[in-house]
């Protein structure tokens, strides 16, 4: 035994160290996954048997309106999140002076990532409320009509977004603070030198040496557009008449919710979140492979 | 000495038989979901319970009221109590059908509650045995502001035509005809029900809940004609306010009528509102000549199968069903006994209307749409009702919608 483990140790040491990891990521993410997907061929509603459905909840989904409601907004959400990203760089180089009371304004800045989604977005509903809310009123007095965003289909999502971008912004924008107390100094004085100025500095200068901190904030901005349920839930609950659904929240909705209860099918839902969000995974996992083995 | 040794000995008798009461005190677990004032009704009603059954203590266990609706689910399975709240028609189908609720028919037997609680029998069974004891329930209607009436110079309808006619009157005087809130979507389903029951009548809606009559058909659309009548006079950006929120607008007089559950009282009179100018009303009738059919959501305490303590649990439900305890009950919560021989609080005008209202409908009593309908059918069903007071314009293809959706659920 002691010569075994004196023999492999150099080899057995990180499994062994990894090992409390991946036993809690196996059983609370690998294990599930696979559960999911086998409960998406079942017709279940909890309590019950389960009955053999096999492709039924498939077929049905793609036979389902809300479905590419909520695929149609994933898409959305996918897109206008992505805004976060220049935004936030923009307010990370703009707070990136040597002010005096600068801490304070970076964690002004930054506050609106402190606090729950849940109160984000409860603070917007109230900002869209008709009669009452801020936005609501301001647009009544610019056009004499208001418009109740997170009561009409075309802009409720578009409204849910704009709420959803607020603590994004900060997000983005404290990675990249960061990392702007990484950049060179002397490459910068180089460039100086040489004349770059401006957005040439910024875009052949600055930029490439973030790459690091953009990549992180592309991934974290994905992720948060792809899971996107607190404000949903929060704000509309999905309406009005469904139209503010997105992935995740149908398929807390048909799985879960008060009307819901068929397990089978959140299950399939889950599993096409799932495929989407597999296309983005790889391809973060395979360019974070990449430039691993190219140093 | 002797008469001082006597007193000793009879309370030293008497602590002793009280701790060992309370050494054999069997527990009955109590799951439940009240808001805070019947919470208090409840508490006060075990104590009584308790009172006249000293050997039993009942533990109140009390759930957030949204929340409580998933974790039935759970508990029901995993822990089940020895007493649960839950609701009458097809709610409780899905627990009945797995098993996870007891059959009490043999309290109903014992207790004659065939009788006294008669009206609420045929929602309570399912196969033939009564699965839980109705302990209360609520009309609905329209409640008005009268002062939005005289704004705008109208007096009360009679009928649906001059509901309509009234309308468009309170629109020239800048007042909401009918409000509502639907962030929730249920408000607008007791809306939906009144048309259909009005409308088509109780059998016939009976049926559209139940899944055989199609969401295509004449007759549904015939609903929503009636409806499209008053849909623009319904409060604008309802899909993005809470009950509660369109309930201050019929305080403020911005709105005049509100289709809503006897539960709202409370939060009108908080709003300010009083006996004189908060008015309730019947929901007009629409086809002449129908059986009146009214809206009284029934609430239920049922046994999981799973419980521990089941005798005391029983004699707790027969308890609950008795008239005394329903009387007591719901006067302090201002709803109706289901019991026949309870009486209902007569100060309170809310009451006696709805009292009256649905002890002489002879039409029949719904549940409520997402009691009435499976809960899938409700919840596309609702959401229908939603788009239709916003974009009436879109009604073919919610039919459709409803129709495929109801083609899949009932199979």
């Amino acid at each position: 035994m002691s010569a075994n483990w004196k023999a492999n140790q150099r080899r057995l040491a990180p499994w062994l160290f990894l090992a409390p990891g991946l036993i809690m990521f196996l059983i609370y993410v690998i294990i599930p996954i696979f559960q999911s997907m086998w409960l998406s061929f079942y017709d279940w509603d909890g309590l019950g048997a389960k009955t053999w459905l096999g492709l039924e909840n498939y077929r049905e989904l793609v036979d389902d309106d809300a479905f590419y409601t909520s695929l149609k907004n994933n898409v959305i959400w996918l897109l206008l999140y992505m805004i976060s990203v220049p935004a936030g760089l923009l307010i990370a180089i703009f707070l990136n002076q040597t002010i005096g009371g600068m801490r304070l304004y970076k964690s002004l800045f930054f506050f609106p990532f402190v606090i729950s989604q849940v109160v984000v977005g409860l603070m917007f509903s109230w900002f869209y409320a008709p009669n009452f809310g801020l936005f609501y009123n301001l647009i009544e007095w610019a056009t004499g009509t208001g418009i109740a965003i997170l009561a009409e289909d075309k802009y409720v999502t578009y409204g849910i977004i704009a709420a959803g971008l607020w603590p994004q912004i900060a997000y983005v924008m404290i990675l990249y603070l960061t990392g702007l107390n990484n950049v060179a100094p002397d490459q910068v004085e180089a460039a100086r030198l040489d004349g770059a100025r401006g957005w040439k500095m910024l875009w052949y200068v600055i930029l490439p040496q973030l790459r690091p901190a953009t990549f992180i904030a592309v991934v974290v901005t994905v992720i948060g557009a792809l899971r996107s349920f607190d404000l949903v839930s929060i704000m509309t609950d999905g309406g009005p008449y469904g139209s503010s659904r997105v992935l995740s929240f149908y398929m807390y909705e048909q799985a879960l919710s008060e009307y819901g209860y068929r397990m089978g099918y959140g299950a399939a839902i889950a599993v096409v979140l799932f495929a989407i969000m597999m296309v983005f995974i790889s391809g973060f996992i395979w360019k974070m492979w990449r430039d691993e083995t190219e140093r | 000495m002797v008469r001082f040794a006597k007193g000793t000995t009879a309370l030293m008798v008497a602590l002793l038989l009280s701790t060992a009461a309370n050494a054999q005190q069997r527990v009955v677990k109590y799951n439940a979901d009240y808001d805070p004032i019947p919470l208090a009704a409840m508490e006060a009603l075990i104590a009584d319970f308790e009172a006249a059954n000293p050997d039993i203590d009942v533990q109140l266990n009390n759930f957030d009221h949204e929340g409580y609706k998933t974790a039935i689910r759970n508990f029901l399975t995993a822990d089940a109590p020895d007493l649960a709240n839950w609701y009458a028609g097809n709610r409780m189908a899905p627990f009945v059908a797995a098993g996870q609720f007891m059959d009490v028919s043999d309290v109903w037997e014992a207790n004659g509650l065939g009788d006294s609680l008669a009206s609420a029998k045929a929602s309570m069974t399912i196969d033939g045995k009564q699965w839980g004891v109705p302990y209360t329930y609520y009309q609905w209607g329209i409640y008005f502001n009268r002062d939005a009436y005289k704004a705008a110079g109208v007096e009360e309808p009679k009928n649906w035509d001059e509901f309509v006619s009234n309308c468009e009157k309170f629109s020239a005087a800048g007042i909401d005809c009918l409000t509502t809130g639907t962030k929730a979507l249920w408000p607008g389903a007791g809306i939906f029900d009144y048309m259909s029951l009005r409308t088509n009548g109780y059998e016939w809606h009976m049926d559209l809940t139940a899944g055989k009559i199609a969401w295509t058909d004449q007759k549904v659309k015939d609903v929503f004609a009636q409806w499209a009548r008053i849909q623009p006079y319904i409060t604008k950006n309802h899909a993005a306010i809470d009950w509660q929120d369109a309930a201050a607008l019929l305080v403020q007089g911005k709105a005049a009528n509100y289709v809503m559950g006897n539960f709202a009282v409370g939060t009108f009179k908080e709003g300010g509102m009083t006996n004189d100018t908060l008015g309730f009303m019947v929901f007009p009738e629409i086809t002449p000549g129908l059986a009146r059919a009214e809206e009284a959501p029934t609430d239920t305490i049922h046994i999981p199968a799973g419980a521990k303590n089941v005798e005391d649990a029983k004699k707790f439900l027969a308890f609950v069903a008795s008239a005394d305890a329903q009387t007591k009950w719901n006067n302090a919560q201002g709803q109706l006994p289901v019991n026949k021989n309870s009486t209902v609080n007569s100060e309170d005008p809310y009451l006696v209307a709805g009292f009256e209202m649905l002890s002489t409908a002879t039409g029949g009593i719904a549940q409520f749409f997402d009691r009435d309908a499976p809960a899938e059918m409700a919840k596309a069903g609702m959401e229908g009702f939603q788009e239709f007071m916003v974009k009436p314009e879109n009604l073919d293809a919610i039919l459709e919608r409803l129709e495929k959706a109801r083609q899949r659920i009932y199979k």
